[in-house]
């Protein structure tokens, strides 16, 4: 089964483009609240890529 | 009626016909164990197994009867037997795959595929038997047969047994560390975790084992993701599992150390007790399928 990136949440909007559903955050503890509550929705599951960019990937 | 019960009583071949159909029967429930796995469910489950084991004991037993009273066409029986038990394993694999699918840890399609198998192989078990029983009862009176049929009891029970883990791997505790998204059992690296609420989980509730390959035919048998799966399985159904739907952050894995082929095994147990944890994972069944032996090998 492929894995598929699902959304992307991230704290700097310069660093991000592209296909999937991008949630910009202002601060570290909105950006884990969006992931947690996308996490639970989409059945994905929550990785960061970079200290301020989390991607949510069913596997 | 009378006259058809004399008929049937002065028949030669009634006691090792009886002798050799009671131990199949025998022989089938015998080797039918429900155990920790709760497969075959009880009691429809059982009852299935149970009726097929019937049929494979009277085949069994009618086989030799039959060569012997030279009605060679009744032994092409035995071929619609192995047919019928060929279906046997597809059942077993269709229930087993659709009940997987809402597993919370699955089974993994190998554990499957053994389980099937072993099922198919138990129903043949049942007629070699009974074609013994009956056998040592025509030609050696009916104590022979019993003799024979408790010894070939004895053998199903030994072949029937499979080996488990613990004679190829050693297994040892490890430390569970989250170092901010990383996650390790011991220096094996697992997987990455973005999620803050997850971290904490795991760190609370995670525990770690590394199963070291005792031989290179074990570090083989052991990096196969089947068997992984298997034992993830296996330990979930005995310390069941600190995670629900819609938590995929929490999920047990196992991962390999590549350079040395030694296995890092995630859990998330409900009840974290090392020493239990070690004697399932060492009590987990090899994979008939899986298990490979390169030392075997030509080449060497």
């Amino acid at each position: 089964m492929l894995s598929s990136i699902l959304a992307v949440i991230t704290l700097n909007k310069d660093r991000v483009a592209g296909g999937a559903p991008i949630f910009f955050c202002s601060d570290q503890q909105e950006q884990q609240q969006i992931a947690f509550l996308l996490e639970k929705i989409l059945d994905g599951m929550v990785h960061e890529v970079t200290a301020d960019t989390l991607v949510i990937v069913r596997h | 009626m009378t006259r058809l019960f004399k008929e049937l009583l002065a028949s030669e071949f009634l006691v090792p016909l009886l002798l050799g159909f009671t131990f199949g029967i025998m022989c089938r429930i015998h080797l039918l164990r429900t155990d920790y796995r709760q497969y075959p469910t009880y009691p429809h489950g059982k009852i299935i197994q149970v009726a097929l084991g019937v049929i494979a004991a009277a085949l069994g037993s009618v086989a030799i009867p039959a060569l012997l009273k030279e009605n060679y066409t009744a032994v092409t029986f035995l071929t619609v037997a192995a047919q019928q038990f060929r279906d046997v394993r597809n059942m077993e694999r269709t229930t087993l795959t659709e009940i997987d699918k809402q597993e919370l840890v699955p089974r993994g399609g190998p554990y499957i595929e053994g389980i099937a198998l072993v099922f198919e192989g138990r129903n043949y078990l049942v007629i070699f038997c009974s074609l013994v029983t009956t056998l040592a009862a025509v030609f050696f009176h009916w104590w022979g047969g019993i003799i024979a049929g408790i010894i070939t009891l004895l053998i199903a029970k030994f072949l029937m047994s499979g080996k488990t883990l613990s004679l190829i791997v050693d297994i040892e505790p490890a430390e569970v560390r989250v170092e901010g998204k990383d996650l390790y059992v011991g220096d094996i690296y697992i997987m990455n975790v973005g999620l803050e609420e997850a971290q904490k989980v795991i760190q609370q509730h995670g525990m770690g084992m590394i199963l070291s390959p005792k031989d290179p035919n074990a570090k083989v048998t052991i990096s196969q993701p089947g068997q992984r799966q298997a034992i993830l399985h296996d330990v979930s159904t005995q310390l069941g599992v600190y995670m629900d739907t819609g938590e995929p952050s929490l999920t047990p894995l196992a991962k390999r150390d590549m350079a040395t082929g030694r296995l890092g095994v995630f859990l998330l147990p409900q009840v974290k007790d090392m020493e239990k944890a070690r004697a399932v994972i060492g009590a987990v069944p090899i994979l008939e399928s899986v298990y490979r032996k390169p030392t075997k090998a030509k080449q060497d």
